[in-house]
């Protein structure tokens, strides 16, 4: 793989018809790109758990990408409520989803330990009342 | 085994137009938890789930999962079954219970999630 690719998808809240849009059509770039589909899948998961975060919680938000030879960035900023205490965020099992979130099978409290788990660096940085940001990185040559 | 023989199994319907009964299916893993099939299915497996929307769609799109089975009959809307036919998911139906349709896959030799799988 040769190529570079940069982007922004933006996302609205609470619009669950759209869920999952901007994630799939990040794979559809990987996969034009010719990226490995071990390293595809856990991108596309990361980016899908994190969309849907953005749709459950946020009024608004964007996922901006970037794709090198060395690694795949992916930022997710919302316009959101923020997280009072990320450490408590990013334990398994946790969440403050509400029943009809639960109802579509998403806010068991896996997102955040499962963007962890799927990408190489994840940095979250959140201010109450303000919103989240998300910033992922999945190496793409590990000898690099 | 093949998904023609997960339909005959479970006396499944096929509710989507791409259904290639000829497709292999190596693993299966059930769940009404996205999250939890996001976190802990593996690729090219058969999905078993109780929830009918179209995030169960794009869940498995996600994790490279290759066909879905609806328990208990419920089955999802038209709009749900178009985007399976666009991502290429066959999209069954049987009337067993969760339980059910895990057990009699299980027994005919359909394996889930091994250890040894990260």
């Amino acid at each position: 793989m040769n190529k570079t690719a940069e982007g922004v998808f933006f996302l609205t809240g609470k619009d669950f018809a759209k869920a999952g849009v901007a994630s799939s059509n990040l794979k559809a770039i990987l996969e034009s790109m010719g990226v490995p589909p071990d390293i595809i899948r856990r991108a596309a998961i990361a980016a899908f758990e994190a969309e849907v975060n953005v749709i459950i919680y946020a009024v608004a938000g964007m996922m901006h990408y970037s794709i090198t030879q060395e690694m795949i960035k992916i930022i997710v900023q919302d316009m959101g409520p923020g997280i009072p205490d990320i450490a408590l965020a990013m334990t398994e099992g946790y969440s403050t989803a509400p029943d009809y979130i639960r109802e579509m099978g998403f806010g068991s409290g896996m997102g955040l330990p499962n963007i962890k788990k799927s990408t190489d660096k994840l940095t979250v940085n959140s201010v109450v009342g303000e919103g989240t940001t998300l910033e992922f990185i999945i190496n793409l040559n590990k000898t690099a | 085994m093949k998904l023609g023989e997960i339909k005959k199994i479970l006396n499944a319907v096929v509710l989507s137009k791409n259904g290639d009964m000829e497709l292999e299916i190596g693993r299966a893993y059930c769940a009404d938890l996205m999250s939890d099939v996001l976190a802990f299915s593996i690729t090219n497996s058969l999905l078993i789930t109780g929830l009918t929307n179209s995030q169960v769609i794009r869940t498995a799109d996600m994790a490279d999962m290759n066909a879905i089975v609806f328990v208990q009959g419920k089955r999802p809307d038209l709009e749900t079954i178009s985007l399976a036919e666009e991502k290429n998911i066959p999209l069954l139906v049987t009337d067993f219970s969760m339980f059910g349709t895990c057990g009699r896959l299980f027994e005919k030799g359909l394996q889930g999630r091994s250890n040894r799988d990260k």
